[in-house]
């Protein structure tokens, strides 16, 4: 197991300083795209940021976040020792700064210093079939788990009902009330359906689509799309300065629901999209 | 483009005005959401005790006419010396039931983060001249590079994040979004934004 923990480091290390190519494309456009030059020279410090941090192999941002596993394993695998390897590598990784220490016990407030505390970091596991292990990896930082927002439809105050529209108006809501806290241009994961913790884990889940993606059902491919350019059209732009670009992505996924119950839940990402995909088969080891 | 040289006069910080580009220099010391609560509650709102009154000395000095940082940065020891690897700004609307009181208790005359702060703060920016500056978020390994020494770090006991750390700055890059004549470029866009959401949801605004 001593080569997967080293695996996973080096998934950790890619993940907090190497920005995937796509958000690096998108803010590009953004660039481009923008015609008030303090607000492209934002972005061209994001871009400078993360030239930086890949050559350098420092953290894209200081708040490192919350460290999301999300792992699909062969039934012959433990969970448990992957947990305890995932905890190895966590705990190694803050050593050599890849991470800031973020794990606070609630109570107390007292930081554990290697990011392993109660919860923390967050592992989800899925079985799969077929050999070898796959993880994505997440970091998402807390100013965006901050602006992260659950709506239960029917909304009065928005004139949201239990269709399309109102999950349009739901999270134009949560966009909005997002500026200034959550880092724009950023991308929002919106999860529809199921009980109050599902559908956010559902929400976040749709954070590790690419965002060149399309939806397979139609009407929340279409959703997405509308989103995307009625988000943009609220003038909120890059760090909330102004602009043509408050998003870069919208992906929306759904699941069943109580009758009683509609859920809506939009988790934020800031633009350090910061996630990496690990594949472990044969002792190969795959990240990107 | 300004060069703010620290400390900072009232006359330098009341000429700033909204998306004036200025690079920081000096002496500034981070401070975040404990530490925010740590200097409200052990100084301002009580009277300083014997064991920390040396620390109290210290923070005068360093904040009249100085800058408050929010911030938790990344940090590297390396034979015995703190280096800052990764120090972008954290969001500042948290620090808002406190950052009145340490700008006229402490005499700061410049907040540092991100996304802005409320009436109470601005309030406070305009009746002891002060400004906000906006440092863009998530630009953590470039913002660290204008950090050219770590001289101190204060209260270590909050955490690394948490910390107070004495930092000195070269063209640290950041733009004016509150200024000292009670303007603020958050409160536009949002009333903008608002605005727009109305339109697009369908629902008769107050705007």
């Amino acid at each position: 197991m001593k080569h997967l923990e080293e695996a996973f480091v080096e998934l950790i290390r890619l993940a907090s300083t190497d920005l995937p190519v796509d958000v690096e494309q998108a803010l590009r456009k953004a660039r481009e795209a923008e015609r008030d030059p303090g607000i492209k020279d934002v972005l061209s410090v994001i871009l400078e940021n993360v030239r930086l941090a890949r050559e350098r192999s420092t953290p894209v941002c200081q708040d490192t976040g919350v460290l999301n596993f999300f792992v699909r394993h062969p039934h012959s695998v433990s969970r448990g020792e992957i947990t305890a390897v995932i905890h190895k590598a966590v705990a190694a990784a803050t050593a050599k700064n890849y991470l800031r220490p973020n794990a606070v016990d609630a109570v107390s407030g007292r930081n554990s210093g290697d990011n392993i505390g109660a919860g923390f970091p967050a592992i989800h596991f899925e079985e799969r079939d077929g050999e070898g292990i796959e993880a994505d990896l997440l970091l998402k930082g807390g100013g965006s788990e901050n602006v992260s927002a659950q709506y239960k439809l029917p909304d009065q105050d928005l004139g949201a009902g239990r269709d399309l529209d109102g999950i349009r108006k739901a999270v134009l809501d949560a966009v909005c009330r997002a500026q200034g806290e959550g880092c724009a241009p950023g991308i929002v994961g919106i999860g529809v359906g199921g009980d109050r913790a599902g559908s956010f884990a559902l929400a976040k889940k749709q954070l590790l689509r690419p965002l060149d993606d399309r939806n397979p059902d139609e009407g929340l491919d279409s959703l997405e799309k509308r989103l995307l350019a009625e988000a943009n059209s609220l003038g909120i732009g890059p760090m909330g300065l102004g602009g043509l670009t408050t998003l870069l992505g919208v992906k929306i996924g759904s699941c069943h629901r109580h009758p009683a119950c509609y859920f809506v839940s939009a988790a934020y990402l800031c633009w350090a999209a910061r996630r990496k995909k690990l594949v472990y088969a044969k002792d190969e080891v795959k990240i990107g | 483009m300004a060069d703010l040289n620290i400390p900072l006069s009232e006359e330098q910080v009341s000429r700033l005005g909204l998306l004036d580009v200025v690079r920081l220099n000096g002496v500034i010391v981070t401070a975040r959401d404990a530490a925010h609560k740590f200097l409200v509650d052990s100084f301002i709102d009580s009277k300083p005790k014997a064991p920390e009154l040396a620390l109290y000395d210290k923070l005068k000095g360093l904040l009249r006419d100085g800058a408050v940082y929010h911030c938790g940065p990344v940090v590297a020891r390396e034979d015995g010396r703190y280096r800052f690897l990764a120090a972008g700004p954290t969001t500042s609307t948290r620090e808002e039931p406190y950052e009145h009181k340490i700008i006229s208790h402490f005499g700061v005359r410049a907040v540092i983060g991100k996304g802005g702060m409320g009436r109470k703060t601005m309030d406070a920016l305009k009746k002891h001249k002060a400004v906000y500056l906006h440092a863009v978020g998530g630009a953590a390994t470039l913002i660290a590079d204008s950090v050219v020494e770590v001289l101190d770090v204060l209260k270590q006991d909050l955490g690394a994040p948490e910390a107070m750390w004495v930092i000195r700055v070269k063209d640290f890059p950041a733009v004016v979004t509150m200024d000292s004549h009670g303007r603020s470029v958050h409160e536009k866009v949002l009333a903008d934004s608002s605005g727009n959401l109305n339109r697009l949801i369908g629902r008769a605004g107050s705007l």
